[in-house]
C-alpha cells in the first residue's frame, strides 16, 4: 500500500515540492500541509523540509517552532510517528526541542552548496533502516547555518545512544563530530542537513538519496499498517 | 526656488520641459514633474537607444511575446512557455553592493512571474575591476553575498553566470541579472489594465523613501567622487516578503483572480499604473490615501515615484476583491485598493477620495506622527495627464562618431610586439599557469558554491560548464541557457565585437547539444551624451543583430545600461546576452568539458594569428589594441549544427567551447574536468604562441574515442567545419609539443586557488 506523507510548509519554505516530486517516484503519497494547520490529516509521516521558514528571521527555525502546524508535528513524534527534517527542517526541529543542539553559522561564514560524501552511521532511524552502517551516499548540501553544536552531556548521549544518524566523510561546514544528521532517542524523530531529495535521479548528478528516502516510506506504509 | 530650476533638478531639459507643458496645454504641478521626470529618464524612457534598438530581429513562430513586456516569452512545446528577462543593477551595485544585486534579483524575478510564470532560474553575469584592488574586493564580495543571500532566500536557483574582471569596470562594476520562469501557456497575463471600474490593488510591501529617483538618480547619469552620498537611493531588499508574493501572485493567477498584474519597479507607482492603464487603453485614478507608508510625513511625490522592493500592481475586477484579500491574507501580504480603471485615458492621482466616492476598503492607518487625510467627494487630482504621455517619452537620435582613437587601436597588433619575446623553441609552459590564474579564467567556484543552483530538481548542467542544462519535468526536452559578453571585443571593432558576443552564447548553448530559440541582451555601455558610446552602441547592435538573423535567434528583450563611467572614462562598450536555448530529447546528461582517458581531442573551427583583445594579449601582457578575431556566420552556423549533432549522438566524450585563453586553456580545463592530461601537437603553420593563446572564435573541442574518429572527420570535413586530431589524453601532464609541458596538478592549483588566494580565503602556494 501506498504510504500518506505530509510535507509541512510554511510561508519562505521552498523544497516542498522537490521532496513531493521524489517521494512521489518512489510510489509515496504526499499532501502540502500549511504551517496554519492544526492536524496532519491522518498522514503516516511528516517532512519538515528546507527553505527559510519565515524568513529565517531572528534566527534560523526560531519563529517556525510557533507555528500551529507545529503542535500536530510534536503529537505525532511523540506517537512514534515518522518525521524528517531536511535543512531548514532539520533546523526547525531543534527549535522545537523534538531533537536536541542547534545549527549555528557554518566556520567560514558562506553560504554552501554542493555536493559533499556523507557515511550512515546507524540502520536504527526510520531515515536509514534500509540502508547498512558505513555507506556512504553523495548528497547535495545547501546552507548558511549547518554547523551542528550540542553540549558535551548530549554529544556523549547521541554516541551512546547509537543516535548519529549521519557524518561528513569530509566535513564542510564545522558540524560537531561531523555531525551531518542525528535521531531521536526512539530514532522516529531525524534531521539532517543533506538533501536527499536532491539525490533522487542520476540525471541530476546522484541517485544517493533514494535509499534514505526509500526507508522513510517503508517506515510510513509500517506505521500505516500498525494503525 | 524657479520651477525651470526644479525640473533641472530632477534631469528634465529646458526642452523636455516645453514638451511637457504643451501635452499638458500648462505649467505641470510639482507631482507631475517628479513624475514626468522619472518615467523620460533614460532608464525608463529608452529616449537614446529606441531609434537603435528597432534594428534587432524580434520575430519568430515560436515567439509568443516579443520586446516590451515585462518579460519575453517563447513556446517550448507540450503547453508549456518560458518567460525570460534580463536587466542591470550596476550603479546601486557600484553604491552599495549587497543590496544593490540584492535588488536587482528581486526586481527580475517580479518581472518574470508579472507575466505569469514560476521563476525557476537566475544567472549573474558580473564585472569588476581588478581583482588585487581593495576596492574591487569589497564590491565582489559584496555583489556575490546578495545574491546569494536574496536569491537562495527567495527559493530560485541560481544556475549559472559569468565573471569577468577588467581595469574599466573599476568604479562601475557591471551587475546584470538574468531570470528565466517557467508557466503553462494558458497562464500568460500582460500588465493590461481594462474595463471600467476594475480596481487596482497594491500587493506587499509598503511604501517607504527608498528609492526615490533611484531610476532618475543613479541610472541615468555617471559618477563622480562622493558617489556614497548617493546611497539613501539604494533600496533595501526583502526576500521573504518576495517569496510570498510570488507564492500571493502565481495562486491569485491561477485562480483567475486577476485581469493584470505588474511590477512595481524603476519610477514606482507612476510607471506601474500609468503603464497598465496605457497598455490596455484606458484611464487610471489613484489615490495616494490609500497606500500604505512606512515613515510619517511621506507628501505625494515621494509616494508616486518611491522605488520600495517587493510591491505589485493586480487589476481585479471588484466581484474578486474579497477572494484576492482572503489569498493574501493566507500569505500574509498586505493588500490594498488604490486605484481604480477609468474609460478617461487620463492618469489622475488624488490625495483623501475614494472613501467618499464608495471604492472597496478603507484608508490604512498613517504611520505613527501622520494624521490621517480627510476624505471629500469633490476633490481636484493633483496630477492629471494624459495615460500614455508618461511612457511616451521624447526620443533622441543623438549623434555618431567613432572614436579618434580607434584607428590607431585597431592599428596596434599585439603580436608585432610579442613575436620577439616569445620566438619559435620558447617555452610556454608558465605563460599557461599564469593565464589559468588570471581571475576571468581561474575557476569560480568560490562564486557559485555560494549559490543553491540545484532547486526544483531541474539542474543537469549547474555553474561551471559551458552552458546551463535544465530539465523541464513531465516532457522529454529541457532548456539551455548561457550568458556571454566580452567588452573587450566590443571595444577594438563594436559591430564584430557585437557579432562575437551572439557567436559565443549560440556556441556554449551548441555545446550542450541545445538549439537557440531566444535572446535577451543587457547593453551596458558609456555615456550617451558622448558620440563616441553612440557610435559603439549603433555598431555593437548591428553586430548583434547580423549575428542573430544568420543564426535565426529573436531577440525577445533587452535592457539598456548607459551612464556607466567613472572620473570621466567610458567603460568598454559590453553587451551582455542571455541566449535561451531548446534540447528536444535529453535521456541523459550531456557530454561536460573533459578529457578522457586515450579518447582524441578534436579541434572543430580554424584557428587563425587573432590575438586582438585576448586574454593572453591584453590582461598578461597589457597590449590591448588590434582588432577582434574573425565573426564569419556562415561558419558559425555550420559549427554550431555539426556540434549539436555530435552531442545530441554522444559520439563525443567531452566537449568544451574555446574561447578565453585560447586552445591552451580550453584544453587545459578539460583536462581539469576529466582528471586527465594530454599531449597534442600545434598547427605547424602558426608560431606556437599563437596556436595556443589566440581566440578565434568559431571553434569547439571535443574528444573522440579513436573508432569512431575516422568518422567523425569525415564527417566534419562533409558539414564543411575544419577539424583536425591533436593528439590523445594520457597521463598527468599537460603537453604541447615543444611549447608546453605543465604537471595537471600545478596547473589546476593555479586555476582553482587563484580567486581564494586572492580573496585571502586560501594561503598563497610558497
Amino acid at each position: 500500500m501506498s504510504a500518506r506523507v505530509a510535507i509541512v510548509v510554511f510561508p519562505g519554505t521552498n523544497c516542498e515540492l522537490d521532496v513531493a516530486h521524489s517521494l512521489e517516484q518512489l510510489g509515496g503519497s504526499t499532501e502540502l500541509v500549511f504551517h496554519t494547520a492544526t492536524s496532519l490529516g491522518g498522514a503516516d509521516a511528516v517532512v519538515v523540509p528546507g527553505g527559510f521558514a519565515h524568513g529565517d528571521y531572528l534566527r534560523t527555525g526560531a519563529l517556525a517552532r510557533f507555528s500551529p502546524v507545529m503542535t500536530a508535528v510534536a503529537e505525532h513524534a511523540a506517537a512514534g510517528g515518522p518525521v524528517v527534517g531536511i535543512c531548514n527542517g532539520f533546523q526547525v526541529l531543534t527549535e522545537a526541542d523534538l531533537l536536541p543542539g542547534a545549527l549555528q553559522k557554518n566556520v567560514g561564514l558562506k553560504f554552501l552548496c554542493k555536493t559533499v560524501e556523507c557515511r550512515v552511521e546507524t540502520s536504527a532511524s526510520v531515515l536509514t533502516s534500509g540502508v547498512a552502517p558505513g555507506t556512504v551516499l553523495r548528497l547535495p548540501i545547501n546552507h548558511f547555518e549547518g554547523n551542528y553544536i550540542c553540549d558535551q552531556v548530549t554529544l556523549d548521549q547521541l554516541r551512546a545512544e547509537d543516535r548519529i544518524v549521519l557524518r561528513y566523510v569530509d566535513n564542510p561546514n564545522g558540524a560537531l563530530d561531523d555531525i551531518a544528521g542525528i535521531a531521536n532517542e526512539r530514532g522516529n524523530v531525524v534531521g539532517l542537513m543533506p538533501h536527499p531529495e536532491r539525490a533522487s535521479d542520476a540525471l541530476l548528478g546522484s541517485s544517493d538519496g533514494v535509499v534514505l528516502l526509500q526507508s522513510l516510506l517503508d517506515a510510513a506504509v509500517a506505521r500505516s499498517e500498525a494503525a | 526656488m524657479s520651477a525651470e530650476a526644479i525640473h533641472r533638478q530632477l534631469g528634465l531639459t529646458d526642452d523636455e520641459l516645453g514638451d511637457i507643458d504643451g501635452l499638458l496645454g500648462r505649467s505641470p504641478s510639482e507631482l507631475e514633474l517628479a513624475m514626468y521626470a522619472v518615467m523620460w529618464s533614460e532608464h525608463c524612457s529608452y529616449k537614446s537607444s529606441k531609434v537603435h534598438l528597432r534594428r534587432f530581429p524580434t520575430e519568430a513562430p515560436w515567439v509568443l511575446v516579443g520586446p516590451g513586456e515585462g518579460a519575453g516569452v517563447i513556446d517550448v512545446g507540450d503547453g508549456l512557455a518560458v518567460a525570460v528577462r534580463i536587466e542591470s543593477h550596476n550603479h546601486p551595485s557600484a553604491v552599495e553592493p549587497y543590496q544593490g544585486a540584492a535588488t536587482g534579483v528581486g526586481g527580475i524575478i517580479r518581472d518574470v512571474f508579472s507575466m505569469g510564470a514560476r521563476p525557476i532560474a537566475l544567472m549573474d553575469p558580473l564585472r569588476f575591476g581588478p581583482l588585487d584592488d581593495a576596492h574591487t574586493r569589497y564590491l565582489f564580495e559584496g555583489v556575490v553575498s546578495g545574491i546569494s543571500g536574496y536569491g537562495n532566500s527567495v527559493g530560485v536557483p541560481t544556475v549559472g553566470g559569468e565573471v569577468v574582471f577588467d581595469d574599466c569596470y573599476r568604479d562601475n562594476p557591471l551587475v546584470n541579472v538574468f531570470c528565466l520562469g517557467l508557466l503553462p501557456k494558458e497562464r500568460l497575463v500582460l500588465a493590461l489594465a481594462e474595463g471600467e471600474g476594475n480596481l487596482a490593488v497594491l500587493l506587499g510591501s509598503s511604501t517607504g523613501r527608498d528609492g526615490i529617483g533611484g531610476a532618475s538618480v543613479l541610472a541615468s547619469a555617471g559618477f563622480e567622487e562622493g558617489s556614497e552620498a548617493k546611497r539613501p537611493s539604494v533600496q533595501v531588499g526583502d526576500p521573504f516578503e518576495e517569496k510570498r508574493l510570488i507564492e500571493a501572485c502565481l495562486a491569485l493567477l491561477d485562480a483567475n483572480l486577476a485581469v493584470g498584474v505588474q511590477d512595481l519597479g524603476a519610477a514606482g507607482l507612476s510607471c506601474a499604473a500609468s503603464e497598465t492603464a496605457a497598455k490596455g487603453g484606458a484611464g487610471m485614478d489613484v489615490d495616494v490615501a490609500r497606500v500604505v507608508k512606512r515613515e510619517p510625513g511621506m507628501n505625494p511625490v515621494e509616494v508616486m515615484t518611491s522605488e520600495s522592493q517587493e510591491r505589485m500592481l493586480a487589476i481585479v475586477e471588484p466581484r474578486h476583491l474579497d477572494e484576492v484579500l482572503a489569498l493574501c491574507e493566507k500569505w500574509e501580504i498586505r493588500a490594498t485598493v488604490a486605484g481604480r480603471v477609468t474609460d478617461t485615458g487620463r492618469f489622475r492621482v488624488y490625495e483623501g477620495l475614494f472613501d467618499a466616492i464608495g471604492v472597496a476598503g478603507s484608508n490604512p492607518t498613517p504611520p505613527p506622527g501622520d494624521t490621517a487625510p480627510e476624505v471629500s467627494s469633490d476633490r481636484e487630482p493633483i496630477a492629471d495627464l494624459p495615460c500614455d504621455s508618461l511612457g511616451d517619452g521624447p526620443v533622441y537620435t543623438r549623434p555618431l562618431e567613432p572614436p579618434a582613437s580607434q584607428a590607431g587601436l585597431q592599428a596596434a597588433d599585439p603580436w608585432a610586439e610579442l613575436e620577439s619575446r616569445f620566438s619559435a623553441g620558447a617555452d610556454l609552459s608558465d605563460e599557461l599557469l599564469a593565464l589559468l590564474a588570471t581571475p576571468t579564467i581561474a575557476d569560480k567556484s568560490w562564486v557559485w558554491s555560494q549559490y543553491d543552483h540545484q532547486l526544483f530538481l531541474n539542474t543537469v548542467v549547474g555553474p561551471g560548464g559551458d552552458a546551463a542544462v535544465l530539465r523541464l519535468k513531465g516532457t522529454p526536452r529541457a532548456l539551455a541557457l548561457a550568458t556571454d559578453g566580452k567588452g573587450r571585443f566590443c571595444r577594438l571593432d563594436p559591430r564584430t565585437g557585437g557579432r562575437l558576443v551572439v557567436l559565443e552564447a549560440a556556441r556554449n548553448v551548441a555545446c550542450v547539444g541545445g538549439d537557440p530559440r531566444a535572446l535577451v541582451n543587457c547593453l551596458n555601455f558609456g555615456n550617451p551624451e558622448h558620440p563616441e558610446v553612440m557610435w559603439q552602441f549603433q555598431e555593437v547592435v548591428e553586430g548583434m543583430s547580423e549575428a542573430c538573423e544568420a543564426l535565426g535567434i529573436p531577440v525577445i528583450g533587452g535592457n539598456v545600461s548607459f551612464y556607466n563611467e567613472s572620473r570621466g572614462a567610458d567603460i568598454d562598450p559590453t553587451p551582455v546576452v542571455g541566449v535561451v536555448g531548446l534540447i528536444d530529447d535529453l535521456r541523459d546528461a550531456p557530454p561536460t568539458p573533459r578529457t578522457v582517458e586515450r579518447e582524441h581531442m578534436v579541434l572543430l573551427g580554424e584557428t587563425r594569428a587573432e590575438l586582438g583583445g585576448s586574454e593572453w594579449a591584453s590582461v598578461l601582457h597589457g597590449l590591448d589594441g588590434g582588432i577582434p578575431p574573425e565573426a564569419d556566420l556562415d561558419a558559425a552556423t555550420r559549427l554550431h549544427a555539426f556540434v549539436r549533432d555530435l552531442v545530441t549522438e554522444r559520439s563525443v566524450g567531452g566537449v568544451h567551447d574555446c574561447s578565453d585563453g585560447g586552445v591552451a586553456v580550453a584544453l587545459a580545463e578539460m583536462a581539469f574536468g576529466g582528471e586527465v592530461g594530454f599531449q597534442v601537437t600545434p598547427d605547424v603553420a602558426l608560431p606556437a604562441a599563437v596556436w595556443s593563446f589566440s581566440e578565434s572564435a568559431n571553434r569547439v573541442l571535443v574528444s573522440v574515442d579513436a573508432r569512431p574518429l575516422p568518422q567523425v572527420l569525415k564527417r566534419a570535413e562533409d558539414a564543411g567545419v575544419l577539424a583536425v586530431d591533436l593528439g590523445v589524453a594520457d597521463g598527468d601532464r599537460l603537453i604541447v609539443e615543444g611549447a608546453i609541458d605543465v604537471p595537471l596538478a600545478d596547473a589546476e592549483r593555479a586555476w582553482r586557488d587563484a580567486i581564494p588566494t586572492a580573496l585571502g580565503a586560501v594561503a598563497p602556494a610558497s
